[in-house]
């Protein structure tokens, strides 16, 4: 009987550490990594994961809450998503109008870098014409006149 | 080389054009007008204890019109400012089936009652200590204030202080639907 006690005790002391039978035990990183994603509602730029503020501690213990309860990390979210909208992700989904914020800056830079590339090589066109060459005749002085003529409208 | 040279001049300030559109769009917008999703969806139930300890829960409250109210003492001056109303369509109301109940959130007790002694509000009142309820109801900022009718959905959120006009239009409103 006494022999049979001690790990008994020992197993009660050590399911007593862990947390209550059956709950999981939460992660403070996936708690953190949750809340890093998740918009602290008072402070409007700072992650839940952030903020100091008491909204914020209380939205991680919510957080911290759900998981213990079983939920899984998006299902979290999506519970935050469906009382607050998509505004309290701080990263907005990748779909509707949201897409441009993903795509524009691409775009752009897509689109400056064929234009650098574009003057680039006008440029370097324009100076190797420049290097000294023979004095302009007649016939060349009449076609700088003529070109000149036809960009300035 | 020339004409390209002239669609290239263009194309610099037509590139403008939409970021221009997309700015004016994007500053015209205010970036603490979030629509709330729980309109028109069923209102989160609730169970707390009130500040002179009864309990107050949403449940007990159905086939009624319910108003909830989300509240701080440190809330200045729109809590301040809204407090007079709400007792007052408290009172107007209260025999025509139409509950109000004030949760206090991020506040701490003793600011808390010293408020509800100030203004006497008379209609219950209870603290949110965990923050639940509040993110049930995705409250952002005080003072915020819910309209619930009597199949138990929300029906507006009020977001920032309520004026008398807004209590009458609003519980009018949903007094005037069939029971």
């Amino acid at each position: 009987m006494s022999r049979a006690l001690v790990p008994t005790l020992l197993l009660i002391g050590a399911l007593a550490a862990v947390g209550p039978l059956g709950a999981a035990p939460v992660s403070e990183e996936t708690v953190h990594a949750i809340g890093a994603q998740l918009r602290c509602v008072v402070c409007q730029s700072l992650s839940v994961a952030d903020a100091s503020s008491e909204t914020a501690n209380q939205m991680r213990g919510i957080i911290r809450e759900r998981l213990a309860a079983g939920d899984s990390p998006e299902q979290v979210k999506a519970y935050f998503v469906e009382k607050y909208g998509l505004w309290i992700l701080l990263a907005p989904p990748r779909q509707g109008f949201n897409l441009l914020v993903w795509v524009v800056p691409f775009v752009a830079l897509g689109a400056g870098l064929v234009l650098v590339l574009l003057l680039v090589r006008r440029w370097s066109r324009r100076s190797a014409s420049a290097s000294p060459g023979p004095a302009p005749d007649a016939a060349m002085r009449a076609r700088i006149h003529r070109e000149m003529a036809e960009r300035e409208p | 080389m020339s004409t390209r040279s002239r669609a290239l001049r263009w194309a610099i300030p037509l590139a403008v054009v939409p970021v221009l559109a997309l700015l004016a769009y994007g500053f015209r917008t205010d970036p603490r007008d979030i629509p709330s999703p729980l309109v028109g969806k069923p209102a989160s139930p609730f169970a707390l204890t009130a500040f002179d300890g009864k309990p107050v829960s949403l449940e007990t409250l159905r086939g009624k019109i319910v108003i909830v109210n989300f509240w701080a003492s440190w809330c200045v001056p729109a809590c301040y400012d809204e407090a007079p109303s709400l007792e007052r369509a408290w009172q107007a109301y209260r025999d025509r089936g139409v509950v109000l109940v004030g949760v206090n959130i991020q506040d701490k007790e003793e600011p808390a009652r010293r408020f509800l002694t100030q203004f006497g509000h008379t209609f219950p009142n209870a603290p949110d200590p965990s923050g639940r309820v509040s993110v049930d109801y995705g409250v952002y900022g005080v003072p915020e204030t819910f309209f619930i009718d009597r199949t138990g959905r929300v029906r507006f959120k009020q977001v920032g202080g309520v004026t008398d006009e807004i209590m009458k239009r609003q519980v009018e409103k949903l007094l005037a639907e069939p029971a």
